[in-house]
């Protein structure tokens, strides 16, 4: 690719990028979040059309006005959010588009053929897929399989992974890591997108940094971590967590044996205890869909509770309102923060009093206080770093590190007793991370008791006090931040170890 | 804490929901079933109730003692609810379903008919004919609806092809050339809701309703303008011809019913087949399906995910211009104004109770059809229950339908929504 260049409106998110991906190599495109990775691939694969610049492959000039011509041009790439129909079966899904039919006009599916595409595929590149499953009932990781399945009976040279290991456990990641090897053994080259240092570390072949649209680098897998870290952001970042040891003190949330259904009334927690210090900052670490989403919803009062008990400093919270739970000093950082967390159509200093907004000092049943609310903004917006024109800026047009100051900045603004955080830094660029992580340690060390869930296995190690491993609805070990990564990550794949590391 | 401690999880027993669905319907078809023997039985009068295989009452006959009958049927329901409630044959519980509602039906029917008689052929006959445009309005639905187009507009295809048939029928003098109008006029309705929705993203359940305003505003000015003042010229379309099948159509209820019918009765439930086969075992019906459920996965695979959207809705157009020619070339033989009273939501009451498939639509198209049909038999024999009852019937249905009792429905995901590219 030469001289790439894509602008949104006045955003310039690929400014003149160059970058060649020589065959049989894996190429890592390292970056942030917005970085505008994505979007350069996306220009590659035909989504998208680039404003100017030139796409050779094997020195020949193509235009692509879909991905059809990227296929015919041999690339293919899996997307970060899977594009596949989750009510097909797998071989539905992998034969979409390039069907095999019994020809004639009718284009009747000749599916006995596309189940052996897929079979042979699947054997020939070690990749195991059952062709005949929903994909709806499939693991992430079997997803992903799919995916890289799909893209490979499409024959293609080039293979575009965009953050393929965001929803995959460290066993699975190892996996992949590994199947991307026997590919490039096999002559295939792949482009490897992602912001996750080791990961490149251990696999790229060559390492091309993107900031703000433009490479600022491009390095070898010998650098440092920290040297590609301070390439991406731009400045020198500490990676580590920078903390004192904990001091404990009361019992704060306590859980006892909580049952909790999901959306299709299937148990989702099931029976688990839990104890939080004033204090401390307690990390639940697991592979996402093990409960944890459920878990902290029923503390939170969004979702109903089955059996068991929640209790906040003696306080049952069971049966509560979302809003009683709140003021009664729980601070709460949800999931899913586009959806949840902000209301993007609103601005940054109403977005900051969201659950405030009908209480002094910014208003009463009646009435809100423009003034008091703009001036709370103000103060959030330099105390928590938020990068925004104004307070009267709209949430939805603010990066994604942004918009999570928000949340944190709303959430820490009251005094707290509980202070909950659901994958608090998801899609959330380096260095709001870094700064959104000092918070929550400042938090702790205020006397709150904090509940981090992640499935980010380096934020929890990094915060946690202590670590509680969640996998199918139970907690199944709670242990210290300084076990080693392959015990946590056999534990999330809820395997117990065999000598119980000193069970007592 | 350095070293892991292995909690040992608790038990604990949550209480299961009871109220599965399996138990909600079981118990419903028991008391439905308990009403059916004991009311019907007492009020059906002990006389013979004899089900005709002919047009009237001559001829060979079923018959059963109008209380025996009322009381059996009752019962039978009560045992399918009953089978259900004890969870026997889980896997087919839709099947235990159904023979319980039609055993009431049954037990129902023995009650109205004892002491007199009912044409099975004029019933089946009745019941397919009133079916007929709602099963092709349905099936104009599903192919909307199954590529991510919600087509409320069934009502103004409907109106514009019943319209446009008549008219070209009567200048043309030919029945054909009026079908093939009542094509065009589905077609334009079904162009306007496409460009709206697939080009402009306008709301689409707004534009559908916007349409049917239109179909209504448009036909029923023409009709009072041209022909109203010169129906001969204008308005007297000619019918279509009932063909029949020797042979076939000597088959006792069914051949009259299906092989001595006209062209359109043939063209519905071929089309059934073949929309159903279509999306099941196509190319065309796979892409469909993509794109109705997760049109960007078809995007990157590079389907052309709009103009699959256009074909569709245009096809749906055509197929519900020919239900539309129905009411001109085949029920009646003019067109007066709004003379399609609703039926095209109907239509769409049956799509969404037939899951959104062919032989779904098919089978609540027929059943909507059967309920009208039965509320005319009532009034004919001057039952004492009111035929407008019956006539609320279908819509009552519709809603327990959608409201998830009798499964849940499951719309494409899709549905509804416009597709921008980014």
């Amino acid at each position: 690719m030469r001289g790439i260049t894509k602008r949104f409106g006045d955003l310039v998110a690929n400014d003149h990028i160059d970058i060649t991906v020589e065959p049989g190599e894996v190429h890592a495109l390292l970056g942030e979040n917005g970085a505008g990775k994505s979007t350069l691939m996306n220009q590659l694969y035909g989504l998208l059309h680039p404003d100017e610049g030139q796409i050779l492959v094997n020195d020949e000039p193509v235009v692509f006005n879909s991905p059809r011509d990227a296929i015919a041009a041999g690339i293919g790439m899996v997307h970060q959010h899977f594009m596949l129909v989750p009510v097909f079966t797998v071989a539905e899904n992998i034969a979409l588009g390039a069907e095999e039919t019994r020809g004639g006009p009718l284009g009747w599916l000749d599916r006995r053929r596309s189940r052996r595409d897929v079979i042979d595929t699947s054997t020939k590149y070690g990749l195991p897929v059952d062709p005949d499953a929903l994909v709806e009932d499939l693991p992430v990781g079997a997803q992903q399989r799919v995916e890289i399945v799909k893209a490979l009976t499409r024959e293609v040279d080039l293979l575009i992974l965009d953050e393929p290991t965001a929803v995959l456990t460290p066993q699975e990641t190892e996996e992949l890591l590994a199947v991307m090897r026997s590919l490039t053994a096999m002559g295939k080259s792949i482009v490897f997108i992602t912001h996750k240092l080791k990961e490149v570390k251990a696999i790229a072949d060559r390492i091309t940094v993107v900031r703000r649209g433009r490479i600022v680098g491009t390095a070898s897998p010998d650098t440092s971590e920290d040297e590609l870290a301070a390439l991406m952001v731009g400045r020198a970042v500490s990676l580590e967590v920078q903390k004192a040891p904990a001091e404990p003190g009361a019992v704060v949330l306590k859980i006892d044996g909580l049952v909790v259904d999901d959306d299709r009334g299937i148990r989702a927690v099931d029976g688990v205890d839990l104890e939080v210090r004033a204090g401390e900052v307690l990390g639940i670490a697991g592979v996402q869909g093990n409960g944890q989403t459920e878990l902290v919803e029923a503390v939170m009062g969004l979702r109903e509770v089955r059996a068991g008990s929640v209790r906040l400093e003696g306080d049952d919270l069971i049966g509560l309102s979302t809003k009683k739970i709140l003021r009664s000093g729980v601070g709460y950082v949800p999931e899913d923060r586009s959806h949840d967390g902000v209301v993007k159509e609103f601005s940054v200093a109403e977005n900051l009093v969201l659950d405030m907004y009908d209480s002094a000092p910014y208003g009463n049943a009646f009435r809100v206080d423009g003034g008091k609310v703009g001036g709370n903004a103000r103060e959030r917006i330099e105390q928590f770093d938020i990068r925004c024109q104004s307070a009267d800026t709209l949430v939805g047009t603010l990066s994604g590190g942004n918009q999570q100051k928000v949340v944190v900045a709303r959430e820490m603004s009251r005094p707290l007793r509980l202070f909950i955080a659901s994958q608090p830094t998801r899609g959330v660029d380096v260095g709001s991370i870094e700064f959104i992580h000092k918070q929550i340690i400042h938090e702790r060390d205020q006397g709150t008791a904090v509940l981090v869930v992640s499935s980010e296995l380096d934020e929890v190690v990094g915060l946690a006090d202590r670590i509680a491993v969640m996998y199918r609805g139970r907690i199944l070990a709670i242990v210290s931040p300084d076990t080693p990564r392959e015990e946590l990550g056999l534990l999330m794949a809820g395997i117990t170890g065999a000598p119980a590391e000193g069970e007592k | 804490m350095s070293t892991a401690t292995v909690q040992e999880p608790t038990e604990v027993a949550a209480p299961e929901p009871f109220w599965s669905r399996q138990c909600r319907l079981g118990l419903a078809l028991v008391l439905i079933g308990a009403l059916a023997a004991a009311v019907f039985g007492a009020l059906a009068p002990s006389e013979d109730a004899r089900f005709t295989l002919s047009e009237d009452a001559e001829g060979a006959a079923l018959s059963i003692n109008g209380q025996v009958g009322a009381v059996l049927f009752g019962l039978l329901a009560l045992a399918a609810g009953g089978a259900m409630l004890a969870g026997l044959a889980r896997r087919r519980s839709n099947v235990l379903l159904s023979l319980g509602i039609l055993a009431f039906v049954l037990s129902f029917l023995c009650w109205q008919v004892a002491g007199n008689f009912m044409p099975l052929v004029d019933t089946t006959e009745g019941t397919l004919q009133l079916a007929l445009p709602l099963i092709l309005g349905a099936l104009a639905g599903v192919l909307g609806e199954r590529s991510g187009v919600v087509n409320v507009a069934i009502e103004g295809q409907f109106l514009m092809g019943a319209f446009a048939g008549a008219l070209v029928g009567t200048m043309a003098t030919s029945v054909w050339a009026g079908l093939i109008s009542a094509a065009v006029g589905g077609v334009i309705i079904a162009a306007i809701l496409a460009v709206l929705s697939i080009r402009y993203l306008v709301d689409q359940t707004v534009v559908g309703m916007v349409l049917n305003l239109f179909a209504l505003g448009i036909t029923g000015f023409l009709y009072e303008r041209l022909m109203q003042p010169d129906a001969q010229t204008y308005n007297t379309p000619p019918q279509m011809p009932e063909w029949r099948i020797p042979g076939l159509a000597d088959i006792p209820v069914i051949g009259p019913v299906l092989f001595e019918a006209n062209l359109l009765v043939w063209v519905a439930l071929a089309l059934v087949v073949a929309i159903h086969f279509g999306l099941s075992r196509t190319r065309w019906g796979l892409r469909t399906r993509a794109v109705g459920e997760h049109p960007t996965a078809a995007d990157t695979v590079g389907i052309r995910v709009r103009g699959l959207r256009y074909l569709n809705v245009l096809l749906g157009g055509v197929v519900a211009g020919i239900g539309g020619a129905y009411f001109t070339l085949v029920a009646t033989g003019s067109f007066t104004k709004n003379m399609t009273a609703g039926a095209g939501f109907i239509a769409l009451a049956a799509l969404i109770f037939g899951r959104y498939t062919p032989f779904g639509a098919l089978g609540a198209a027929l059943f909507f059809g059967f309920a009208q049909k039965l509320a005319t038999y009532l009034s004919a024999i001057e039952s004492p229950v009111p035929s407008q009852f019956l006539n609320m019937l279908p819509y009552l249905a519709t809603l327990i339908a959608v409201a998830g009792l009798v499964g849940r429905v499951r719309a494409p995901a899709a549905d509804g929504q416009p597709y921008i590219k980014s």
